[in-house]
């Protein structure tokens, strides 16, 4: 039989080794970040601009076609994506994980999930300055910021979270298929569409559309930041699979990282 | 002070899974079968080379073992699983000690950040926490001679200077257990008597050194014990002149 114990301590390992070696994470997460800013002036706020042009463009024309109000459309399209942007960098990159890190996994031992705490570390320093965005569009339409927007802080701990498993599970399995990275690439390209952003729930035909949406987890995900930071209401439903989805999520990555955590070596 | 470094494998075989394998031809399995290690399939028809198989092998605190064989022999396959890179599929490994493997010293560098930046990034990919970097900051940029070029990209360095900077941090460290693939040496004529005496340094200040090479001068002013790897086995252990007699011919 597959002894999990053993893979869960080994995985388990693993992630506190990474934990307690922390200052590598920040340092070499940290890097990417700083390459960006070595030879311009603007550096990582570049992807801040590109992001608030995005921003400017949908709504001009998703605004247009849905026929919304600007001043609900427009910060409630500023938060969802900002938020896509972050899930779909992280998970992408979570992916390319090992691969990339390959010449260092070969000649330095140091915590393999190191190399994927620090793509989160980098992507959540992009994330800080594309968040700049959300005051300013706020501002803008000089909506207030509700006190339960607070909520959004417990909903974001729950999303890194989330994150970070998937991330894991990811930079194993594409270690060993190659193939996998085009296909989850190809998934979060989907599911960007799949997911409220764009478009509201308000705007889905109440029969079909809902229940269907339930099953989207990247949804409930989003919902726990975006609804807050609006005012609007998260449902019970949105904490309940957030938070179960952590709990089962880590249950399934730690004895499967510390399973094939001594293999991943041998496949790069 | 912590235990004595201690290195120690019982039955120890390391098989690579090969993926691509479609592309296996029968030139090529000759051909590896020559130089390298031994192409087998396994039940469920996977194919994997075997890189090393039914390695025993104890190495105690004061032993500096020279690593010799071939091309494909398993030198460096050895070198990653005495570094705790590859965990062998067979047998077990227990390492005592803190270990640091100085294969390619430029691993880490970015050549867009400035030196003093470089010295925090290849330090930290050796295991250096923060303070300990910080504490032999000074001491680094003045072995590497770099001087004020310390605040300047890495890029802009001569291949010289590159090469000083990133021997003085990757040398700046005292671990426990050593592991190298062929000695660190730079081409600049003054500073190779100053590497070579530091180097001097790191190797007496370790309490094993595994250093694989092909250079019989160095193995025999270096080591005092030579291991010879043949197609993944150990094909001779023992005392400097009588492996090195045997395998240099």
């Amino acid at each position: 039989m597959f002894p999990v114990r053993e893979a869960a301590a080994d995985g388990w390992k693993d992630l506190r080794a990474a934990v307690s070696n922390h200052h590598l994470t920040t340092t070499l997460g940290w890097q990417e970040v700083a390459t960006r800013y070595r030879r311009s002036r603007v550096g990582a706020l570049w992807l801040t601009i590109n992001m608030g042009v995005l921003i400017g463009v949908l709504s001009l024309v998703f605004g247009t076609l849905f026929q919304v109000p600007t001043d609900e459309f427009i910060p409630y399209l500023a938060t969802g994506l900002i938020l896509w942007m972050f899930f779909a960098a992280c998970i992408g990159e979570g992916c390319s994980g090992f691969i990339a890190a390959s010449e260092t996994i070969l000649q330095v031992r140091m915590p393999l999930s190191t190399h994927v705490g620090l793509i989160l570390y980098r992507n959540l320093i992009i994330l800080g300055h594309n968040l700049v965005i959300i005051p300013l569009v706020f501002l803008a339409f000089l909506r207030p910021v509700p006190l339960d927007a607070l909520w959004a802080i417990p909903g974001f701990a729950l999303v890194l979270l989330n994150l970070g498993w998937m991330m894991l599970i990811l930079a194993v399995i594409c270690a060993r298929y190659r193939d996998m990275t085009q296909i989850v690439q190809n998934a979060m390209q989907v599911l960007f569409y799949l997911t409220p952003i764009i478009w509201s729930v308000a705007l889905l035909p109440d029969r079909v559309g809902v229940a269907w949406l339930q099953i989207n987890p990247f949804y409930h995900l989003i919902n726990v930041v975006r609804a807050p930071l609006l005012g609007h209401e998260v449902t019970l439903i949105n904490w309940a699979v957030v938070i179960g989805l952590a709990v089962v999520g880590w249950a399934l990555a730690i004895p499967f990282f510390g399973k094939y955590r001594k293999r991943v070596p041998y496949w790069l | 002070m912590s235990e004595p470094a201690r290195m120690l494998l019982e039955g120890v075989g390391v098989d690579f899974p090969v993926f691509n394998a479609a592309s296996l031809s029968l030139k090529n399995r000759v051909l590896s079968a020559m130089t390298g290690g031994r192409i087998d399939r396994q039940h469920d028809g996977a194919i994997v080379v075997r890189g090393l198989a039914d390695i025993n092998l104890e190495i105690q605190a004061g032993e500096r073992v020279g690593l010799v064989g071939h091309n494909g022999s398993g030198k460096t396959t050895l070198l990653r699983v005495l570094s705790g890179i590859y965990f062998p599929t067979q047998g077990t490994v227990d390492i005592r000690g803190d270990c640091v493997s100085l294969i390619n010293i430029s691993l880490g560098i970015d050549p867009e950040a400035t030196g003093r930046e470089n010295i925090r990034l290849r330090g930290a990919m050796m295991g250096m926490t923060p303070a300990a970097v910080n504490a032999r900051l000074d001491e680094i940029i003045e072995f590497s001679g770099l001087g004020d070029f310390i605040e300047m990209p890495f890029r802009t360095y001569s291949s010289g200077m590159q090469l000083r900077l990133a021997f003085a941090v990757s040398t700046s460290i005292r671990p426990q257990i050593l592991v190298m693939d062929e000695w660190l040496s730079t081409g600049d004529e003054d500073f190779r008597e100053r590497a070579e005496k530091r180097m001097n340094e790191v190797v007496h200040a370790t309490e094993i050194l595994v250093l694989a090479s092909h250079t019989r001068e160095l193995i025999e002013s270096t080591c005092n014990r030579v291991i010879w790897l043949e197609h993944g086995h150990i094909r001779m252990d023992g005392p400097v002149d009588e492996v090195v007699a045997a395998y240099f011919g």
